[in-house]
């Protein structure tokens, strides 16, 4: 089935499946490797992307019905927004919060936050963690996490 | 005292960001299944058929349906594994026969258990071949539950006559509670848990023109993993080359190799093409080892002053179908049975019990989180029944601080603490007696919500096992002529962040910037020899072997540079802001380290051996609040001080214990595999099996003291596990202790809410009856 | 883990989708969010051979008062509910009951219509909406007929949808911004309910007792006969058949239903 869509900018067109899940069209077809798949049941959030601006589970959609969609993975987040050290608010502020270990669930988690900020720029601790419930991690206890979204949201609060 | 003598005002110490997080945040790290290489062209999808049922004959299997499929390269079984070598015990203490093989052979024991492995062109037919393979299974009696399974009336291998793996029987003496005025006892359940990294297995392989298995695999260690590979596959370890990719976190389960791993090796080698297999959570939840899974029986004597005289232990440790590291848990369990206290009388035994269930394996502190559990919970039921407070009973039985090595009561040589330090700084933190006050309000209240407060004190085991089972971990050096340097480490991080670690080590030696130094590790041509990471060891070990290291090229820097300045080797002092020798006392007089590299190799490769385990130690206070309607138990606070002697970087630092508060905590509150009476997991996937979320964790308060040790140089001990040492008795007896006042002692873990609620009831129905 | 393979067509209206579920028969399904039907198919639990896909329909999602109604459109997004002012103000306990759905995530793609049409007693939205004594208006082959929800839940994942039918409008009685609430007992935030209790205008649903939504009609009764929040909570379980499972066994589950009733009806602002 043909498929139109923009990934990072950049349009796609592609025969795939209509099976074929659009985290496996980003992996697999468009070779964007960032958004991991952690589990089977829309559970863990590690294939978290943007589909038109929301975050959305990847593993659970069909890459067919991200038809005329613009789609943004962890490799496209920071041209959305460079920061100067050419990373995206959200990411730098996982840096410096020591918001990742392993790694693994950190696109999803990161596509999550900066989702959650786009729709409630100024999270408290609580709003945050309901904001990340479909977002599991196994490293960091959400801890520095949540405090990386808190400094996120202050530092693009300041540079508005 | 000890050999500590780390320069403060360097860069150890201090809160380094890490320097694999750009390109983590940024496009991904590269795990296994993201591997791009040209060495993995053309590879075929392996797909494994697992077995459905938990105990059965295998009386046929017709493949037929699944090769006539257009896409299907071949379906692999047993039979066809003929020069695989018999699966050996991993353990000598383990029943011979008891191994697992590669494939189902003639028998299912679990449910989940590998039968097949299908190969198709792409990884959607596996999904879609896989379920036309047919298994004729002729069903045998299941045995779940390790109590039941430890009568032998149900034989998972009926030709040994027994389920047990292994036991030891604790030595044969008195009476050792005839001399205590109060004696309790209990069965506590220290119930089998998911390990549920967020990456799955996986597995990349391709038989080389070099006429050498080359695989990627996800691990704790590429030197262990090479050898459970070639052991596996009947191959000498040369024969078996290890390439780690990023690994999406382990906790204890992707140590040594797995049976699919290897048989996606013999695929590789025999069918002609690359092999590559990815597993789904759903396989994950079944087929990778689970942890814990104890049944522990306790007794604890004392006077009614609290003083504790006597404690008892058994373990019934349920080992899974096959034994894997689980079944020997309990020999670490008992190592460490009475924890921190100072107890005249022990008797310790424990039994390794096989049942129709997954593989029990090593998690997230792999025996010790239970040996706290027990005494921890066990000192809790002694309180209560002289009716003190379970912090002044912990602290007068504490071993009393010290600080050269002693040997404790269950044979462990602790090396250095300080116990009552650690209570009573966590204690205060917590505001202990303000708390208490709370709960009294609350209790004289009559609050539906009711405040419950949990201590925990424990010691740990860090660091026991390295390179080649024996406390050693090696580590190369090399500086380069552009002046940046490479270090190779036997260690090998799946999240903990050695490459700013080790770079911090380095440079702090050297004077290079640690952005300038690149770490290398899990190549088994690059780095033949290691320990891996697991046991809290690397900083310990790997870390000092790095220091060692950086120290030695430092001389061997020296020496050349004496030469080629012709002055004393004595007159050169590290010029640390030009990374390089300079003569002292006549400015702009040296070599930097890139020149002399320039001339010649400068490599320096170094073994550090330790004298023996380190054991970190802490206290951990848990606050609930349970809403006695309901019995929903919330945990609101959770404060920790752990003490691993010298921290290096507290950032990474506080990472890890967080990352194990939240696990330890997610034991007490939420999580458990379990099955049905017939062997069918109930929580095989994510939706079902309870993973704890930002939801259910409080942010952590963590205290930090700084014992060293003296066993090496940075004085540091291992941190990895202690957070999930100490919190999950702390969580749990808060959860407890919170409805205490209604005449509940005990319930076991996770604290649901509707064992929480049953426990209430049955007190009422107890005081009424 | 991926679904078995299927054909997939795109409607252009919801009369398309009835024309379409026509021409592919019974084992078609509608996909509009996919947030319930393809977990199902990932796990090899659902097989339809034909997806219909209804997203992105025109006209067939939006939230506006239409006489004494708030009437929504079936494709209209939990999100969306969650963030309508005018629900809020009208019928708030939908509004609130779906920012109780999954997680973000998942509210940015699934729909009221998809929820309804799923049916899983234990759901948020079929629980709100049963106590919203709402009106469903179902599309098929004759045209549009209208389905009292009390009428529309027969059993588990079952409703009173015909096959070629499709979900099109929910009509929920305006109540205004106060009296209801809505209460989820959970294990974790994203779980399902263990039990949910959703109050409005002095009615009261039920989550997970029984194998639809539950209409507790004995508390009901009670309160329009003058009992108090308490009495009336006392008999919130008369009548439901909760399964067992892992969470609770039916004595717990009818327990946690009294105790949340009580605490729902005070709540709600019923002493």
């Amino acid at each position: 089935m043909r498929l139109s869509i923009t990934v990072n900018g950049q349009a796609h067109t592609d025969d795939v499946e209509p099976r074929m899940l659009l985290a496996h069209y980003l992996r697999d077809v468009c070779g964007l490797k960032g958004t991991n798949i952690g589990c089977d049941t829309t559970s863990c959030g590690a294939c978290t992307v943007h589909v038109d601006g929301e975050s959305v589970k990847s593993c659970t959609v069909l890459a067919v019905q991200a038809d005329g969609a613009e789609v943004t993975t962890v490799e496209g987040l920071a041209a959305t927004r460079p920061g100067p050290d050419g990373m995206h608010p959200v990411q730098a502020a996982f840096r410096a919060e020591h918001g990742l270990q392993c790694g693994f669930c950190t696109p999803g988690m990161v596509m999550a936050t900066a989702g959650l900020l786009a729709e409630n720029p100024k999270p408290t601790e609580r709003e945050v963690r309901e904001a990340l419930e479909g977002n599991l991690c196994r490293c960091t206890g959400y801890h520095n996490i949540v405090r990386a979204a808190l400094t996120a949201a202050e530092s693009m609060a300041a540079s508005e | 005292m000890t050999a500590v003598d780390l320069p403060r005002g360097s860069i150890l110490g201090t809160r380094v960001q890490r320097l694999e997080d750009p390109e983590f945040l940024t496009s991904g790290a590269v795990y296994t299944d993201d591997i791009v290489d040209e060495r993995l062209a053309g590879a075929v999808w392996v797909t494994f058929v697992r077995a459905t049922v938990a105990h059965a004959s295998i009386a046929s299997i017709d493949a037929s349906a699944a090769l006539a499929t257009e896409g299907c390269v071949g379906v692999i079984t047993a039979d066809d594994l003929v020069d695989v070598p018999a699966p050996k015990p991993m353990m000598p203490i383990y029943q011979a026969g008891m191994a697992q093989p590669l494939l189902a052979t003639g028998r299912v024991r679990y449910v989940g258990e590998p039968v097949a492995a299908v190969l198709t062109d792409s990884r959607y037919l596996g999904e879609d071949i896989a379920e036309s393979v047919e298994i004729d299974y002729e069903p045998l009696p299941v045995v779940v539950d390790p109590i039941e399974a430890a009568r032998d009336e149900t034989l998972l291998f009926p030709e040994l006559g027994t389920n047990v793996v292994c036991s030891r029987e604790a030595d044969a003496g008195g009476d050792i509670f005839a001399d205590c005025a109060v004696v309790v006892t209990g069965t506590i359940h220290n119930q089998r848990v998911a390990v549920a990294p967020m990456e799955v297995r996986a597995a990349a392989a391709v038989w080389g023109t070099d006429d050498r298995l080359t695989a990627w695999v996800p691990n704790q260690g590429a030197q262990g993993t090479q050898a459970g590979l070639a052991g596996m596959l009947g191959l000498p370890v040369a024969q078996v080359r290890i390439i780690t990719p990023a690994v999406g976190g382990a906790f204890g389960a992707k140590v040594g190799a797995d049976p699919e791993a290897a048989v996606v090796g013999w695929i590789a080698r025999h069918i002609g093409r690359p092999a590559r297999w990815l597993e789904t959570r759903s396989e994950n939840m079944v087929g990778m080892t689970h942890g814990r899974a104890q049944v522990q029986t306790v007794t604890i004597g004392g006077d009614r002053d609290g003083n504790v005289r006597a404690y008892r232990l058994h373990v019934l440790q349920d080992s899974g179908a096959y034994p894997r590291f689980g079944a020997m848990l309990p020999t670490l369990t008992l190592l460490m049975a009475p924890g921190v206290y100072d107890i005249d009388q022990l008797e310790l035994s424990y039994t390794s019990i096989a049942t129709n269930t997954t593989p029990v394996g090593a998690y997230r502190g792999a025996g010790r989180p239970e040996a706290t559990a027990a005494i921890e919970r066990a000192m809790d039921l002694f309180a209560a029944e002289i009716g003190l407070d379970p912090a002044a009973v912990r602290r007068r039985n504490l071993l009393p601080a010290f600080t050269e090595p002693i040997t404790s009561k269950g044979g462990a040589a602790y090396d250095s603490g300080d116990y009552t330090m650690a209570l009573d700084t966590v204690l205060a933190a917590a505001d202990y007696d303000g708390l208490r006050r709370e709960q009294a309000l609350r209790r004289e209240r009559g609050d539906a919500v009711q405040l419950g407060i949990g201590v925990s004190v424990y010691v740990e085991i860090t660091g026991g096992g390295g390179e080649a089972g024996a406390s050693k971990e090696n580590a190369t050096v090399q500086v380069h002529p552009d002046g940046s340097a490479t270090i190779l480490t036997g260690t090998s991080p799946h999240g903990q962040g050695h490459s700013t670690v080790w770079a911090m080590l380095a440079s702090e030696e050297t004077g290079i910037p640690i952005e300038r130094i690149t770490v290398r590790w899990g190549d088994t041509d690059l780095v033949p020899e290691g320990g891996g990471t697991g046991g809290s060891r690397s900083l310990q070990q790997g870390g000092a072997a790095v220091r060692q290291a950086a120290r030695e090229l430092v001389d061997v820097a020296r020496a050349r540079a004496a030469d080629r300045l012709e002055v004393s080797p004595d007159d050169l002092e590290v010029d640390y802001a030009n990374a390089g020798l300079a003569v002292r006392g006549v400015p702009g007089a040296g070599v930097t380290f890139a020149e002399l590299a320039a001339d010649e190799v400068l490599l320096v490769r170094s073994v550090f051996r330790a004298p023996g385990a380190t054991y970190p130690f802490g206290a951990h206070v848990a606050v609930a609040e349970v809403d006695v309607e309901t019995g929903r138990a919330e945990l609101t606070r959770l404060i920790a001080l752990d003490d691993a002697g010298i921290v290096v970087n507290p950032l990474i630092a506080e990472g890890q214990r967080h990352g194990g508060l939240a696990q330890g905590a997610a034991q007490a509150l939420l999580e458990e595999i379990r099955y049905d009476e017939d062997g069918n997991p109930t929580t095989s996937t994510f939706a079902d099996y309870p993973i704890v979320s930002a939801t259910e964790v409080p942010s952590f308060e963590l205290v930090t003291t700084e014992t060293p040790t003296s066993y090496n140089p940075l004085g540091a001990k291992g941190i990895g596990e202690a957070g999930s040492i100490g919190s999950t008795p702390a969580v749990q007896s808060a959860v407890i202790d919170a409805v205490a006042h209604l005449g509940v002692r005990h319930i076991d873990m996770p604290t649901s809410s509707w064992r929480v609620w049953s426990a209430i009831r049955a007190a009422n129905e107890g005081a009424e009856h | 883990m991926i679904p078995a393979p299927f054909d997939y067509v795109r409607a252009g209206s919801l009369d398309d989708a009835v024309a379409l579920l026509a021409e592919h028969g019974e084992d078609a399904k509608l996909i509009a969010g996919g947030h319930s039907l393809l977990p199902m198919m990932k796990l090899r639990l659902a097989f339809p051979t034909v997806l219909i896909d209804i997203r992105k329909v025109p006209d067939a999602a939006y939230i506006r008062v239409d006489g004494d109604v708030v009437a929504i459109g079936a494709l209209t997004r939990h999100c969306d509910l969650v963030a309508s002012d005018l629900l809020r103000a009208e019928a708030p306990l939908i509004a609130t009951a779906a920012g109780f759905v999954g997680d973000p995530q998942i509210r940015h793609r699934g729909t009221l219509g998809g929820s309804l049409s799923h049916a899983d007693p234990a759901a948020d939205l079929p629980t709100a909406v049963l106590a919203s004594d709402a009106v469903l208006v179902a599309l098929g082959p004759d045209g549009r007929r209208e389905i009292l929800v009390t009428d529309f839940f027969l059993g588990y994942f079952e409703t009173a949808l015909a096959p070629g039918e499709v979900l099109a409008e929910i009509r929920i009685p305006r109540t205004g911004p106060n009296g209801y609430h809505y209460e989820k007992f959970v294990r974790r935030a994203n779980d399902w309910a263990i039990v949910a209790v959703a109050v409005v205008a002095g009615r009261v649903a039920l989550a997970n007792m029984a194998a639809t939504p539950f209409r507790a009609a004995a508390t009901e009764a009670a309160l329009a006969a003058g009992a108090s929040a308490a009495e009336a909570a006392a008999l919130a379980a008369e009548g439901t058949q909760p399964i067992q499972d892992m969470h609770a066994d039916q004595e717990y589950r009818q327990h946690l239903a009294r105790v949340l009733t009580r605490r729902s009806l005070e709540a709600a602002g019923i002493a």
